[in-house]
């Protein structure tokens, strides 16, 4: 009969599935839960080396709970309807904090701000930078030999080439792009979405299509980081994709985290962000997670880095007025891109 | 549409690679009736299906008349098939179910469609022109596909355990409505049945086949006497004598 | 399973399936309306020409997506079943088979590759000297949806082609009629109802299309109500709109296939990946015959190629090094788990479903006349289809968050919503079987007062056994190319093969990414093969008919 080793195949399957559910019911007492986006606690990226270093540090456990992206995070809280595991929520960015401070869902963190260092400073008393990074269109060598040196520039350039560009609807590189126009030509945005219409082969909803069209050689431009060619370099050992410097500035992300009210009666979520600070987890962050370090770092950065588009203007929304205008900013730009 | 005798020639054929051989040789004589019979899986609707072109044979030959058909295609062959069941298209009318035997065109001559009318009446279904098969019963739709049989005029006529699923009394009022045009048209019968009665009551000739082969062949009444032979006689059991 | 199954009435175990499959429902949009605390907001929804664009362009590209999958699926469906049945035509139906299965987010790639801007096709056209247009746009969504339902369609409209029954096929030939006239005499009216609910069902499929178009629209003008619905209740976090959308949308693909069963089709017709298996008499080379086999080669390959592509994609990747990544592992085991859990519970509820119908069937012979309740039994199946899995997920999200940590109930969501989602493919391959096992054996069974454990044993396992499998590798199949509901509930927990290559896209891994798709690929191919193959088995075993 052949029945039987099919039951034997399947039962191990099946258990798997099942303890897959089951695996994170254990936990310790010393523990702090960061929920953070999923790429922070890939194998790759920052989580595991974060993890061990303040581990060590606290003699406690570190429990990361991962969901898709930043804005996912957010909504995560709002799902549990403030009921919520997590002691610190790592991963928002500035365009979130103001609506994440209205939700109630977080605590002053206490400490001292010292250590950070961000592109025109930073004073909040909620929520901390760990890293931050410039928006930038990144295009192939290959194919793009004079890069635009404005963004005035590359919005009047006709050489045909194609960008693949992110939704600001549901994507923060789409709302960046957006607010970036905005701040450079504030009325006349629209004049400028039109332009950049021409230009655009598509709009994908998050980061990731993008820039895979992007690598599979769909299109020579994409919207993403100054920081992005030094994965190429680094990992790749390639100098082909590289970042357009324009002269008008490029506009900021910083990505922060904060403690919850939950994490507030925890010992160990303020002693976590000061962590997060310094070296210990500042080290981590430019080759993990391909941003620019928010504090002091033990070593120079690689090289590489050096090599990277730094732009002299650092062009930013307060975050109150992203909270107030996107719904309208949004539907303006859907207004001349739906065209 | 004078019959025209049907020749099997070392037809050999098999459904698969591992399915039994079968080997036919056997004739068929003009202008008659003739019944094959045999146990079930004997080949019998694989004969006709042979002979109608809806199967290739591996090797041998099929003549109608003096003419070799064994390349040709179903449309081409002399031959008409009423099966045990579904013989009509149920969302075409009655009338042209039968038109199709001269043509599937929509339009239809006046010369056609008298014809139609024609061959309808004479299997007693005058009137019946736009009746639906849906709404009439199992012996009125084997009527009517012998009606188009009749139109096409070919001069072989296949009955596939075409009355197999009617009651006694309809069965023979059936065959005798088949003998009936047979006589008329002069076409050649070839009737697969079950039943001895069926043979006994129009046939005049019997091809016996057992395991794909052709066991016995010669007129009904010597064959199914109970004395020409075993293999028959072990078929036909207690029903050797007719009741 | 066995036990209890036999103790429970057909009658009760069909409610109970059924019971639960509308409970899935109800309560998540149930708990969403609550959420929303009133209709405020909701007449802004309504009211903003936005929405009605978007509305619009979802019924357009639907419908023409379903015109070409269908219309082109009609004569390749045809030239299906005039092949010789044999290993080539196995192979075209076993092929026509894998799309479904396939994430995607996969299949959109694979479209990139080979009709994108740079893509390997476009190339041929140029070196050619024409200039093709960008897919991006409807033209993309297009060519990814008729990639998708074409080869579903063919087989569903193939389906009613196979069992139609053998006499007509031979009538036809023996009384002369041209492919045309055969077309519209015969084969047109034995595939009209089919159609007609081939064409509601890859409609449906259109409508809640998602990946395909998020990625190949080119840009906001170019959004349907799903992607509306998931900016919704992602970015935007707007419960109200969320609802108002999932409802509008709920009314549009109801709307559109009640419009389709109107027009002579029933959607639960022929989601089946048993072929029908009737011998074909063996054709001439007529010029119809070949004009078939060039449509049907030009099918296979429009079909095959993407494929092909992810092939190549996936093999410039280190797939070993891959392979050998415990993480990696784990999904897979993961996505295996939560895939066969699903499998498992899709096909109970598709079994007790039929057998609910088969009983009522079975009834119906000695009282006579049509049945509501048997209607609805079978027709339940592809109800589910209607409402989006993501408003399922979202809905069950909010009701559960006040009972329990979503997280640890985030896993048997996944794995409820895959087998309500699987379930109507399950029912079509399991009920066909039950219904005949049941007119064959169902009467001595009573005779011999065979009941319980041993009916199950002596009776029903024997025949039903290679159908159970081949629904239960089906729908395993499917479920592991699922990505909309879990990138709701992804998490560290929950890693499948769809969330990583998602994961890795996201991290500058493209090649990765690349590689992971061509493993999925390879699972969810051998998995469909797999069930071909029991389901031609089931086929086989059972006694031949009349045809000696």
């Amino acid at each position: 009969m052949h029945t039987r080793p099919t039951v034997r195949f399947l039962l191990p399957l099946l258990s798997a599935g099942l303890l897959a559910s089951a695996v994170h019911t254990a936990s310790a007492a010393e523990t702090l839960t960061v929920y953070t986006y999923d790429s922070f606690t890939a194998e790759w990226g920052p989580g595991p080396q974060v993890e061990t270093a303040f581990e060590a540090e606290c003699g406690c456990d570190l429990r990361f709970v991962s969901v898709a992206d930043g804005v996912a995070l957010l909504n995560r809280l709002r799902l549990e309807g403030g009921n919520t595991d997590a002691d610190i929520v790592l991963g928002l960015d500035t365009n979130l904090v103001a609506e994440a401070r209205d939700s109630g869902f977080f605590a002053p963190h206490g400490i001292s701000l010292d250590a950070v260092s961000v592109p025109g400073g930073w004073d909040d008393d909620v929520f901390v930078p760990f890293d931050y990074g410039h928006f930038a269109i990144v295009y192939d060598t290959e194919t793009i030999e004079n890069p635009p040196a404005s963004m005035a520039e590359f919005l009047e350039n006709e050489d045909g080439h194609k960008i693949a560009i992110q939704d600001p609807r549901t994507s923060t590189p789409g709302l960046g792009l957006m607010l970036w126009l905005k701040k450079l030509h504030g009325d006349e945005a629209p004049d400028a979405y039109a332009k950049l219409a021409d230009r655009v082969l598509t709009v994908t909803p998050g980061w990731s299509e993008a820039y895979g069209l992007f690598t599979n050689g769909e299109v020579s431009m994409v919207l993403s980081y100054t920081t992005s060619p030094a994965y190429h370099m680094i990992v790749e050992e390639t100098g082909r994709y590289q970042a357009m410097a324009f002269e008008e500035g490029h506009y900021l992300q910083i990505e922060v985290a904060a403690q919850t009210t939950t994490g507030a009666e925890n010992p160990l979520a303020a002693q976590f962000l000061s962590f997060m600070t310094g070296p210990g987890f500042q080290d981590v962050i430019p080759e993990t997670n391909w941003m620019m370090p928010a504090g002091e770092t033990s070593k120079p950065l690689n090289p590489a880095f050096d090599a990277l588009v730094e732009p002299e203007n650092s062009l930013l929304f307060d975050p109150q007025t992203v909270a107030d205008n996107r719904a309208a900013w949004t539907a303006e730009w859907l207004d001349v891109m739906s065209r | 549409m004078k019959g025209l005798p049907v020749t099997c020639d070392g037809l050999k054929f098999r459904y698969g690679a591992d399915a039994p051989p079968m080997r036919f040789d056997c004739t068929f004589a003009p202008r008659t009736i003739t019944a094959v019979m045999g146990p079930s899986g004997s080949g019998k609707s694989t004969l006709l299906s042979l002979i109608a072109g809806f199967e290739r044979a591996a090797s041998g030959r099929i003549l109608i008349g003096d003419e070799n058909i064994t390349a040709h295609a179903p449309g081409q062959r002399p031959v008409s098939c009423v099966f045990q069941d579904n013989n009509l298209f149920a969302h075409l009318d009655v009338a042209t179910n039968v038109a199709l035997g001269i043509s599937p065109d929509r339009k239809r001559s006046t010369e056609e469609r008298s014809r139609v009318a024609a061959a309808l009446e004479a299997v007693n279904l005058a009137g019946y022109d736009a009746r639906m098969p849906g709404s009439m019963s199992g012996g009125e739709r084997q009527r009517v596909a012998i009606a188009r049989a009749l139109v096409r005029e070919r001069p072989v006529l296949l009955l596939d355990e075409a009355f197999g699923s009617l009651g006694p009394a309809l069965r023979d009022t059936m065959l005798d409505l088949v003998a009936d045009l047979q006589r008329r048209t002069a076409m050649t019968v070839i009737m697969v049945s079950h039943d001895p009665a069926d043979a006994r009551r129009i046939a005049t000739d019997l091809v016996f086949l057992k395991d794909g082969t052709v066991a016995a062949q010669g007129p009904v009444g010597e064959l199914l006497d109970g004395h020409a032979n075993a293999e028959v006689n072990a078929y036909l059991g207690s029903q050797r004598v007719p009741s | 399973m066995t036990g209890t199954k036999a103790r429970l009435g057909p009658l009760a175990g069909a409610a109970l399936a059924g019971g639960l499959l509308a409970i899935l429902c109800v309560v998540a949009v149930g708990a969403l309306v609550m959420q929303a605390g009133g209709a405020e907001g909701a007449g802004a929804v309504l009211a903003d020409p936005v929405v009605w664009r978007t509305v619009r362009f979802t019924l357009w590209q639907a419908f023409w997506s379903t015109v070409l999958s269908v219309g082109l699926a009609l004569p390749v469906a045809i030239a299906v079943t005039r092949m010789a049945d044999g290993p080539v035509r196995r192979a075209v139906l076993a092929l026509f088979a894998l799309p479904l299965a396939l994430p995607q987010i996969v299949a959109v790639l694979g479209v990139v590759a080979l009709y994108g801007q740079r893509g390997f096709v476009t190339g041929l056209a140029e070196r050619a000297g024409f200039d093709p247009p960008s897919i991006y746009g409807l033209t993309g969504i297009l060519i990814a949806h008729t990639f998708f339902n074409l080869p579903l369609a063919a087989r569903i409209m193939h389906g009613a082609l196979a069992v139609m029954p053998a006499e007509h096929e031979r009538l036809s030939a023996q009384l002369g009629i041209g492919p045309l006239a055969r077309f519209r005499l015969v084969e047109w009216p034995a595939m009209r109802p089919v159609a007609a609910g081939a064409a509601a069902l890859v409609f449906m499929l259109c409508v809640t299309s998602f990946a395909v178009v998020l990625i190949l629209g080119g840009g906001p003008r170019a959004t349907t109500l799903e992607v509306a619905l998931y900016q919704a209740l992602t970015f935007d976090f707007d419960i109200v709109r969320a609802v108002v959308l999932t409802l509008l949308q709920l009314a549009v693909t109801i709307g559109a296939v009640a419009l389709f069963a109107f027009a002579g089709g029933s959607v639960e017709a022929g989601m089946t990946i048993a072929a029908g298996s009737s011998r074909r008499f063996a054709g001439g080379r007529s010029s119809g015959a070949l004009l078939g086999g060039g449509l049907t080669l030009v099918a296979v390959l429009y079909v095959g190629a993407p494929f092909a592509a992810i092939l190549a994609g996936g093999m410039a990747s280190d797939l070993t090094g891959l392979i050998a990544q415990p993480r990696i592992q784990r999904a897979m085991l993961t996505s295996l788990g939560l895939g066969l859990c699903a499998a498992v519970l899709a096909v109970g509820l598709a079994y007790a479903l039929s057998r609910g119908a088969v009983a009522l069937a079975a009834r119906r012979r000695f009282s006579g006349g049509a049945n509501i309740t048997e209607t609805m039994l079978t027709s339940a199946p592809s109800l589910i289809l209607v409402v989006p899995p993501i408003v399922i997920a979202a809905g069950w999200f909010i009701a559960l968050r006040t009972v329990t940590n979503v997280y640890d109930a985030a896993p048997y969501l996944v794995i409820t919503i895959n087998a309500a989602m699987a379930m109507p493919f399950a029912a079509r391959l399991i009920h066909p079987a039950m219904l005949a096992a049941e007119e064959r054996n169902g009467r001595l069974s009573a005779h011999l007062g065979l009941a319980g454990t041993a009916r199950w044993r002596l009776v029903t396992w024997p025949v039903l056994r290679a159908p159970l499998v081949a629904a239960l590798a089906f729908a395993l199949a499917l479920s592991l190319g699922d990505l909309g509901v879990i990138a709701l509930f992804g998490s560290e927990q929950v890693q499948t093969m769809p969330y990583l290559i998602m994961q890795r896209m996201g991290a500058y891994r493209t090649q990765d990414a690349a590689g992971l798709a061509l493993i999925l690929m390879i699972m969810t191919m051998a998995l469909m093969l797999a069930a071909e193959h029991f389901a031609r088995r089931s086929q086989t075993t059972e006694p031949e008919g009349n045809s000696e």
